[in-house]
């Protein structure tokens, strides 16, 4: 990638709207990230490598657990910080804000909302610095929209739990020291248990062959008659609703994120359109390229409204659930069109790596489908503003399907 | 070690430049201020390398409003000790140099650092001010400072190679480009910075003797001239008439 010049797009002032602290907290993974991570993300992602150096690095600029307490390691900032901060990441790479997110939202705050005091005295402070790493077990290659109907489970052997099962398409799973999964008690009823890599059973083989998110490691997550003990329990929360008030978390992180991978995609746009002339003018000044400029601005100031707005009714712990699904879906949307726009506003230079706008489209295609796939967020909005559920219904017939 | 940092802001180097008040005054409006580079970059990361090494104590000190005190922070978040405001608009060059020159001569520094020049003014004149004010010896614009007990041995860049200079504590530095690494805050700095002490001094009488009339911006740029390469009497016309730069 050519040196990087992103400037943030801020149409309606929304700097404005930030405390002093939360600007510096974005402005200091931004210039982190513009001199670690920008030279070198083309390269991890061509090879499909995650850049396991940049760990402690996400540490320092508070990456991991931003809103977790300074009694248990973290820097116990704002959701809003939160969220710039994932912003600023997925600017560059969404691989890079998957391991945050994953970290923060799915590792940190089940251990830090569910856990016993003597695991978050164990876990958070070195989660916070990098030190350790961990990743999310709740998709199945079986279940993915529909996670109630996980085969995962354990089984009661006195001071310890028997774990059998499988997850896919976990986020760190490859070099993750400890785990978070979600399964099923013997009476059916959903535990979060922390399993750590050396268990006898245990393994994360890791995935290949993404197109998307290649600069993040992907694997699975298998349990042959893993003993993990009593005492790993998440003791605090049980049921769907303790793995899904973290996807809430991470789903918040993702909507920043999103419009962050949508702010980089157009500011590049705009620059090359004022740099690039065709018919001796700057293509900039053609009306169809400024339609294209004006609509994308016109979605990213929107999205930053929603953010925003998400931001403040989480620091305040109003958000509901589907207003963190609309604020994810809408930006993972406008953020996919956006990169798709401004990729056609380079022409042909736009599908080189000197630009980023291919690799952003790319990933953001995982990131479109994980946490939520693009759907099943439009049947939460639709549940909120009717009351009637539309994920299931019976069984049709199938006997005739041709 | 005693360290004084002058910090200065300056409009982010993005911002669109406009003037109010009929070209009187700079509009602020919409524009983002961060650390002036060569204090941020240069002489305040040189001074917490010193007391990183040597031990003591740094501070930072800026002429302003309340409205500086998010550059304020930044400096104590990148691992400033303390701060002190003078709480006063700084009108010029000879103003601000005489306030921080009336704190440092009350509270006894050891080293006083700058950054070169702010990059908004590029004036280059608050160190040299404020060293005359203290009676002190200053170097300006080096480019490396070495501590030896209580002598400095400093580098600046001359025409065609380096002039090596030898000064004793206390003195004034203003720092240029390769004194030190620009050091970005960690989440530990910004929230230490969140309790570091900033201290509000209110200014001293100053007699001013500038007064800014009026600002304009430069032309805009003009189109460009194509001129055929078998016209070369006209291209030299042309830079002689109308360029003036032959």
């Amino acid at each position: 990638m050519a040196t990087d010049l992103y400037v943030h797009p801020d149409y309606y002032n929304m700097d404005d709207l930030l405390t002093e602290e939360q600007k510096l907290v974005r402005d200091a993974a931004r210039a982190w990230v513009k001199k670690e991570v920008s030279p070198i993300i083309d390269e991890h992602y061509e090879k499909a490598t995650f850049p396991m150096h940049l760990l402690r690095g996400l540490g320092e600029i508070g990456a991991f657990g931003p809103y977790i307490p300074e009694e248990y390691g973290g820097p116990g900032l704002d959701q809003i910080s939160y969220g710039l901060i994932m912003q600023e990441l997925e600017r560059c790479d969404s691989g890079l804000r998957s391991t945050a997110s994953v970290q923060s939202s799915l590792v940190m705050y089940p251990i830090w909302k569910y856990g016993s005091e003597e695991q978050k005295m164990k876990y958070l402070p070195k989660l916070a610095t990098g030190e350790m790493m961990g990743c999310f077990g709740l998709t199945e290659p079986d279940h993915g929209s529909n996670p109630s109907g996980m085969i995962t489970n354990f089984k009661d052997a006195g001071d310890h739990v028997i774990l059998n099962g499988a997850k896919m398409w976990i986020s760190n799973a490859p070099f993750a020291d400890i785990a978070v999964v979600w399964a099923k008690d013997e009476t059916g009823r959903i535990h979060g248990l922390v399993v750590e890599r050396g268990m006898e059973g245990f393994s994360t083989p890791e995935m290949h062959g993404k197109l998307s998110l290649r600069a993040s490691s992907t694997g699975e997550l298998i349990f042959v008659n893993v003993k993990v003990p009593k005492a790993n329990i998440l003791p605090g929360r049980s049921g769907l609703g303790a793995p899904l008030s973290c996807l809430d978390s991470a789903r918040f992180g993702i909507a920043w994120g999103a419009l962050g991978a949508a702010m980089d995609c157009y500011d590049q746009a705009l620059r090359y359109s004022k740099e690039r002339t065709q018919f001796g003018v700057p293509i900039a000044s053609f009306q169809l390229i400024q339609k294209k400029l004006a609509e994308m601005i016109t979605e990213i100031t929107k999205a930053q409204l929603l953010t925003f707005r998400v931001g403040q009714l989480r620091n305040e712990g109003r958000a509901t659930s589907a207003q963190i699904s609309m604020a994810k879906r809408n930006n993972c949307e406008i953020a996919l069109n956006i990169a798709r726009e401004a990729r056609q506003i380079h022409g042909a230079m736009g599908i080189t790596s000197e630009y980023s706008m291919m690799r952003h489209m790319a990933n953001l295609e995982s990131v479109v489908t994980y946490e939520g796939t693009h759907d099943i967020h439009l049947l939460i909005t639709g549940l909120d503003i009717t009351g009637i559920s539309a994920f299931t219904r019976e069984a049709p017939d199938l006997s005739n399907m041709k | 070690m005693k360290i004084l940092v002058c910090i200065s802001k300056s409009p982010d180097t993005t911002s669109k430049i406009a003037f109010t008040d009929g070209n009187t005054k700079f509009d602020e409006n919409g524009v983002q201020y961060i650390v002036n580079p060569y204090d941020e970059w240069y002489a305040l990361v040189r001074a917490l390398e010193i007391k990183e090494t040597s031990g003591g104590n740094v501070t930072i000190i800026t002429v302003g409003t309340a409205a500086d005190d998010a550059v304020i922070r930044k400096a104590l978040a990148i691992g400033a000790d303390d701060a002190v405001r003078i709480d006063a608009e700084a009108t010029d060059a000879y103003f601000a140099a005489a306030q921080i020159a009336a704190y440092a001569k009350a509270n006894n520094f050891d080293l006083i650092l700058t950054g070169k020049e702010t990059i908004n003014y590029n004036g280059s004149q608050v160190a040299g001010m404020i060293a005359e004010d203290l009676d002190l010896p200053f170097v300006s614009l080096a480019t490396k400072l070495d501590v030896n007990g209580s002598t400095l041995r400093l580098e600046q860049e001359i025409v065609g190679g380096l002039q090596i200079v030898e000064a004793n504590l206390p003195l004034v530095v203003s720092c240029a480009k390769g004194m030190a690494e620009q050091r970005i805050p960690n989440m530990r700095g910004i929230m230490a910075a969140r309790t570091k002490p900033l201290q509000i001094v209110p200014a001293v009488a100053v007699d001013a003797f500038t007064v800014y009339e009026s600002y304009t911006l430069p032309d805009a740029k003009k189109a460009c001239t194509m001129i055929d390469p078998n016209n070369m009497d006209e291209l030299v016309n042309l830079l002689h008439t109308e360029a003036k730069v032959i």
